[in-house]
């Protein structure tokens, strides 16, 4: 069956697979929802209804601890995603006014997606490599010294390459 | 890069090829871990770190030792050895750095501990923003069980010790410790009151002793070496190295491991070679947004955790961010108090609604809308939020306020009295002009203003109707010429 036909079922393959092979059941919850993320890039309500039935917890901790952690997305996010470092480093070496060129570049705010699904902006939090503040990752390329003028640059290499 | 520096926890970090086993075995890896085994009973390992006067590097300061201590002379059937190498603090990569350079050093220590404690089992937080990180754990681990330095029956002796990973998902608050053991066990990263300490009932409730990824970089060499040779490197009070992440405004950028006790002077101007394009230095920011601003006339201060804390500061986890005079320091301030407030995970009030109340007041400030009760408000709310709030986030998040507002008090005032900010960062506090030198009348700015407060005839300079300007900054974006400058 084709994925899309198992998830209309109501059946998530891949999870089970996951959640079985664990050797320790304790704490499985947060693996599990890396886990389904990274199989269906995000974390739709019927996935984690499915994975509270599945680890026989309320559904209520699944939704509390995937809107806690930042990495993990309710909402499906554009083909690639741009994020800004906005840590101390890269923000006192101008990432501000880079986040605010790709915004203008791409015409939508911080945490929105255009509307081709192209593009989803966002910023992250410090990914340790300061000594190339200011730092952009578009999906997992690390682009380092990044100034407003490089923005439109950045944009381009993405653009025409169609999704992934 | 200087004969100042000394490397204890960063030994072998670019030196050795973090993905072989037998290049750390080279390097005398898993030497002190067969010292343990075969040769020293479990109270004197713990003896040994005890002596050595090793501090927790990640950011307090608590003497190891004593974890260890405590966590070995509470009985229990199953204990936990603990890694956080969830390295949150914008500005601070030494973890990610051993942990990428050299993996070994790291499962070694937690072995050793595992060892001096009774514990069976050790897991590592890590964060998942450092995807190479986790790559090279996991060989590193996989490399250990095959050699029977991991596993079951360690080199043959009957010790047993087992690790794995576990990867964070982005929450600043689990670098706390008992969050992280929250996160662990599946749920919300939100701290609980201590005590009890983690020693004594931690992951499901069981001793668990846990140490920063630089703390355990540090057990390897002290056990091989002596704690006497340990001693011989820092502080009386601070012995041994510490690594810091220089960033921000200097010409060298990145780490720098000096024995505790050398004057930030050193590491600034010396290792890190002063500050970029001549400008003159003002404040170095350390400990992250737990930490403070230290200004210029302190830079010959001897750093150790006493001293930092003294200057309204902290050791932190080492990240070192250096400011210069075009950095607005109500603004830096401000841009910490964001990310807290973000970060505050919402179980205690002083952290949740007090945070969010200093932002607002900072935020007030460097808009141009602030009062003089302002100042003495931030004060205030920020030694309340200090003494109230229930984990180290929160105690210590309204620092960066804190310390920029003693320390630079005659910038607040500016922004507060003269709706001037004098580093020229808050936006709306700096006026736009026309340099009529470079200017050459081709009206674009005219034309790209919304409220249509520039005037000038074609070819001649222009001029910004200052009453009129909202402080877009439109016009200076869009000039091609460099002839519109804040000011």
């Amino acid at each position: 069956m084709a994925q899309e036909a198992l998830e209309a079922a109501g059946s998530y393959p891949e999870i089970d697979a996951f959640y079985d092979s664990l050797p320790d059941k304790n704490g499985a919850l947060i693996p599990v929802l890396h886990k389904a993320q990274e199989v269906y890039g995000y974390l739709p309500k019927d996935v984690q209804l499915y994975i509270a039935r599945k680890l026989e917890i309320p559904a209520s901790k699944v939704f509390g601890v995937a809107t806690f952690y930042s990495l993990f997305n309710l909402e499906k996010k554009g083909d690639y995603r741009v994020n800004v470092c906005l840590g101390t480093a890269c923000f006192v070496r101008g990432s501000e006014g880079v986040l605010a060129e790709f915004e203008k570049e791409l015409g939508v705010a911080r945490t929105e997606t255009t509307s081709d699904g192209t593009f989803t902006i966002g910023s992250i939090r410090c990914v340790g490599a300061c000594g190339l503040a200011p730092v952009v990752m578009v999906n997992d390329k690390v682009y380092g010294r990044v100034t407003p003028d490089d923005v439109k640059h950045i944009v381009d290499e993405y653009l025409g390459k169609g999704g992934e | 890069m200087s004969a100042t520096q000394t490397r204890i926890a960063l030994r072998n970090c670019g030196v050795i090829d973090p993905e072989s086993i037998n290049d750390y075995i080279a390097t005398d890896g898993y030497d002190a871990l067969a010292k343990c085994v075969f040769e020293l009973k479990p109270e004197e390992v713990v003896d040994v770190i005890k002596k050595s006067g090793l501090r927790g590097r990640g950011g307090a300061g608590f003497p190891t030792g004593i974890k260890w201590e405590t966590a070995m002379k509470t009985p229990s059937d199953v204990k936990y050895v603990l890694c956080n190498a969830d390295e949150g603090d914008p500005g601070a990569f030494m973890d990610r750095s051993v942990l990428e350079g050299d993996p070994h050093c790291v499962l070694e220590a937690m072995a050793i501990c595992g060892y001096a404690i009774g514990a069976s089992q050790g897991i590592i937080y890590v964060r998942a923003e450092y995807p190479l990180a986790v790559k090279r754990l996991q060989i590193a681990i996989d490399q250990a069980k095959d050699l029977a330095l991991l596993g079951d029956n360690i080199m043959g002796s009957d010790f047993s010790f087992n690790l794995r990973l576990y990867l964070g998902a982005g929450a600043f608050v689990c670098g706390e410790e008992t969050s992280l053991m929250n996160s662990v066990q599946g749920g919300r990263g939100e701290p609980r009151i201590k005590p009890p300490f983690p020693a004594v009932a931690g992951l499901w409730g069981k001793p668990t002793n846990i140490n920063n990824v630089e703390t355990y970089a540090n057990v390897a060499a002290i056990i091989r070496n002596g704690w006497e040779w340990f001693r011989s490197f820092g502080t009386e009070k601070s012995p041994g190295t510490k690594v810091f992440a220089l960033a921000g405004k200097v010409n060298n950028v990145g780490l720098v491991e000096v024995p505790m006790g050398t004057p930030l002077r050193t590491i600034i101007e010396d290792i890190g070679g002063g500050i970029r394009n001549n400008r003159r230095f003002k404040a170095v920011q350390t400990g992250g947004p737990s930490g403070g601003c230290i200004p210029a006339e302190h830079l010959d201060t001897p750093i150790d955790y006493e001293s930092l804390t003294s200057l309204g500061s902290m050791m932190g986890s080492g990240g070192m961010i250096v400011m210069d005079e075009d950095d607005c320091m109500v603004n830096i301030a401000k841009f910490y108090l964001t990310f807290t407030a973000e970060e505050s995970c919402g179980k205690c009030s002083p952290c949740r609604i007090g945070n969010q109340r200093l932002l607002e007041i900072l935020t007030r400030i460097t808009s141009g809308e602030g009062e003089d009760k302002d100042l003495s408000e931030l004060d205030e709310l920020g030694n309340i939020i200090k003494d109230t709030a229930l984990c180290g986030l929160g105690q210590s998040s309204p620092n960066p306020a804190i310390s920029t507002l003693r320390f630079f008090k005659s910038e607040y005032i500016a922004h507060v009295r003269d709706k001037k900010c004098p580093a020229g960062a808050c936006i709306k506090l700096v006026g736009f002009k026309v340099l009529p030198e470079k200017c050459t009348g081709c009206t674009v700015c005219a034309r790209n203003c919304p409220v249509k407060c520039i005037s000038g005839k074609p070819k001649q300079v222009h001029s910004i109707d200052q009453a009129k300007c909202i402080k877009c900054g439109a016009c200076m974006e869009k000039c091609r010429f460099k002839a519109i400058v804040r000011g």
